[in-house]
């Protein structure tokens, strides 16, 4: 082969594992918004059209109402059939409540509101808008809905896991064995099977759909059922100026969990 | 030509009957992890990844490895390689095999792995990662076997084959790239979010992969009338030590970016791995002796290389090679992934233990793939002899 010919097949393999990187690649990077603190990347524009369901979470009125979390936890653990193993392992949990210091990860703030140490808060998936786990999924497994819920598919989950390392907010479980089991001494996992909502299998991972289930048929979701009575939770479109959590939003302080890792979490907590 | 895997010494056959003794121990293991689930091994909800992922991982700079013997000989006519071009064409098809085993053995549910292309996902890395890995694995058995069978019938191999061979050579450089953007997209994973680790997983490759051949064919010398030469050797003592050394230089700029600027996330994880983890009045330090290990390791690896060429010592030249790869590989197919879920996004620690059916599965895996390096080694090394004696 001449000495030119061999030179340009060098270039052309560059080229060409160049270019098959490249153009998606960067297509999905760029579609990240760089809105932080006000400030807009040139030729970005965030839709503010469509729906974009939030929530909001009074972190005051969970401490005033102290078994309410827990009341949130069971029923939405109960309606979506989320084992129970027993040991932190093997944990799977949709809603949970963390000590406040682990929910707003402190690093060197010192002193803190003494009231707030130890406070357990409720935390779920943000369902981000910038979602991380779903650049992550390779499968489409895990995937942002029109209504802005980040929903999964678990019968494609091909349960490896890469979301789970994508997710900041450690909002994902992994179903280590299976959930529809028992353990020796013949308890099952799941006490009592839910018929209207499927039941995972081994090997797929799961997280909070926002009870997408029950939105599809008009209802809010459990939790916030749950906690309306102590006005402890909101839940609604954050794209409508009308809605309720919009007026929250409006009128009182509010904080998101690691809002600078630029996911934009859909869900808010009065402090 | 393959007919000559199945024609060796006693030393030979007690060798692969090993291989498949760990082999059967390690498919015993895995009958118990898919009945199970992947409870059986040490993973847990906050470290979500472990041995498997991370030998994925090493294992993808071993494959890219090879490229610094197939570069320097195709690209820069360097003659000397002439003899061990294949050893590692035939190191990365191993390599990636032993990929593809650890991400199934990783999978919650294997049998779905085709959704990965059933569902195709181009802003998932993990998408592009499939794709540039079989990508290289089949290069590699085109290229290697082509130019193998050319040999075997004593003519040069056809041209057909060359715009493979130089395709082969960015793709190299692409999977360990891709596979480095597994983690370097990660925001809140801040021992991964770092530009440098494309960068550092190359560097670290290029001195693992040459470093594991140069191991095997001096092994193969031993017991064989084949020779890699001694120019060949020095020059990939040049190549193992700089890649090595880059590495190291790599990891210096990684300390000196989390502890001058004093930046709490890029610190954690480097306490959690070399220094030990305060929390609470605890110390999480399961992996310190490891880590330093594998810095002290490394060092003294490099300064016996130089010392090794210049006594013309086999002997020093393969420990040192060892201790190289050793180092590589506690740096590598042990920290990196492991320590980036400490602490976890709730700033708490979990420590992981990899589980008995975790290591005989890792295990089986390596043996596999030092199967096929025995069988794709055998056939090319008899090709070779017969065709020079
Ligand atoms: S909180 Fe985690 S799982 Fe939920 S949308 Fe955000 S990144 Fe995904
Ligand atoms: S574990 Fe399932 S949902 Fe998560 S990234 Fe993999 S395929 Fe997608």
């Amino acid at each position: 082969m001449k000495k030119d010919r061999r030179d340009f097949l060098k270039l052309a393999g560059c080229a060409a594992v160049a270019g098959v990187g490249s153009s998606t690649a960067f297509h999905s990077l760029l579609r990240g918004e760089a809105e932080a603190a006000g400030l807009k990347r040139a030729g970005t524009k965030k839709d503010k059209s469509g729906t974009r369901l939030g929530m909001v979470i009074d972190i005051q009125k969970f401490i005033d109402n102290r078994d309410l979390a827990q009341r949130c936890i069971r029923v939405c653990h109960q309606i979506h059939n989320v084992p129970d193993f027993g040991n932190p392992k093997d944990e799977i949990k949709w809603l949970w409540t963390d000590r406040f210091e682990h929910v707003f990860v402190k690093d060197t703030h010192y002193r803190q509101a003494q009231h707030l140490q130890g406070m357990p808060v409720l935390s779920l998936c943000n369902h981000c808008d910038n979602p991380p786990c779903v650049r992550a999924c390779p499968t489409k497994a895990t995937f942002k809905k029109d209504d802005g819920v980040v929903g999964m598919d678990y019968h494609r989950c091909i349960g490896c896991r890469f979301c789970m390392a994508a997710c900041p907010y450690g909002a994902r479980s992994f179903n280590w064995r299976d959930p529809r089991g028992m353990d020796e001494h013949g308890r099952s996992f799941i006490s009592e099977i839910n018929p209207e909502y499927p039941a995972r299998t081994m090997g797929v991972v799961e997280k909070c759909n926002f009870c997408t289930e029950r939105l599809a048929v008009g209802k809010i979701p459990a939790c916030v059922e749950e906690a309306a009575a102590a006005e402890a939770m909101f839940f609604g479109d954050l794209n409508d100026p009308d809605s309720e959590v919009s007026r929250v939003l409006r009128e009182k302080f509010t904080i998101q969990r690691r809002p600078s890792l630029g996911t934009y979490p859909s869900v808010f907590y009065i402090i | 030509m393959i007919e000559k895997a199945l024609q060796g010494s006693k030393g030979y056959w007690t060798w692969i009957a090993c291989l498949l003794a760990v082999i059967a121990i390690g498919g015993m293991f895995y009958v118990q992890q898919w009945n199970y689930g992947l409870g059986v091994t040490g993973m847990s909800r906050d470290v979500s990844w472990g041995l498997y992922i991370s030998q994925f991982t090493f294992l993808v700079g071993v494959a890219a490895g090879g490229l610094m013997l197939v570069l320097p000989y195709y690209l820069h006519n360097y003659k000397e390689f002439g003899r061990i071009t294949i050893l590692g064409e035939f190191m990365a098809i191993a390599a990636i095999i032993m990929c593809l085993m650890f991400i199934i053995a990783d999978l919650g549910q294997p049998m779905r792995a085709l959704n990965v292309l059933l569902y195709p996902t181009p802003q998932s890395m993990l998408f592009w990662d499939m794709v540039v890995l079989n990508g290289y694995l089949a290069l590699n058995l085109v290229c290697g076997w082509a130019i193998l069978h050319s040999e075997y019938k004593g003519v040069k191999y056809a041209n057909w084959v060359k715009p493979f061979i130089y395709l082969s050579i960015p793709w190299a450089i692409s999977i360990h790239t891709v596979t480095a953007f597994l983690y370097a997209g990660l925001p809140g994973r801040d021992y991964w979010l770092t530009a440098i680790l494309a960068p550092r997983f190359l560097a670290s490759a290029f001195a693992a992969g040459p470093a594991l051949l140069l191991i095997i064919a001096l092994i193969i010398e031993r017991n064989t009338l084949f020779r890699v030469g001694q120019v060949a050797k020095d020059k990939l003592v040049t190549i193992i030590s700089y890649a090595a050394i880059i590495n190291f230089f790599f990891l210096a700029c990684e300390f000196f970016s989390a502890y001058y600027s004093q930046y709490p996330s890029k610190m954690y994880t480097k306490d959690y791995l070399f220094f030990g983890l305060e929390k609470d009045g605890n110390i999480f330090n399961n992996l310190v002796p490891y880590m330093q290990a594998s810095v002290v390791i490394g060092v003294i690896g490099i300064a016996m290389i130089f010392y090794a060429r210049s006594r013309k010592s086999d002997i020093l030249l393969g420990i040192s090679c060892a201790l190289i790869f050793l180092s590589l590989w506690i740096d590598k197919g042990l920290g990196m992934v492991l320590g980036g879920f400490v602490p976890n996004p709730m700033g708490q620690v979990t420590q992981y233990y990899p589980s008995i059916q975790e290591l005989g599965i890792t295990a089986a895996v390596w043996a596999t793939g030092f199967l096929v390096v025995t069988l794709l080694y055998k056939v090319a090394i008899s090709v070779k002899l017969e065709k020079e004696l």
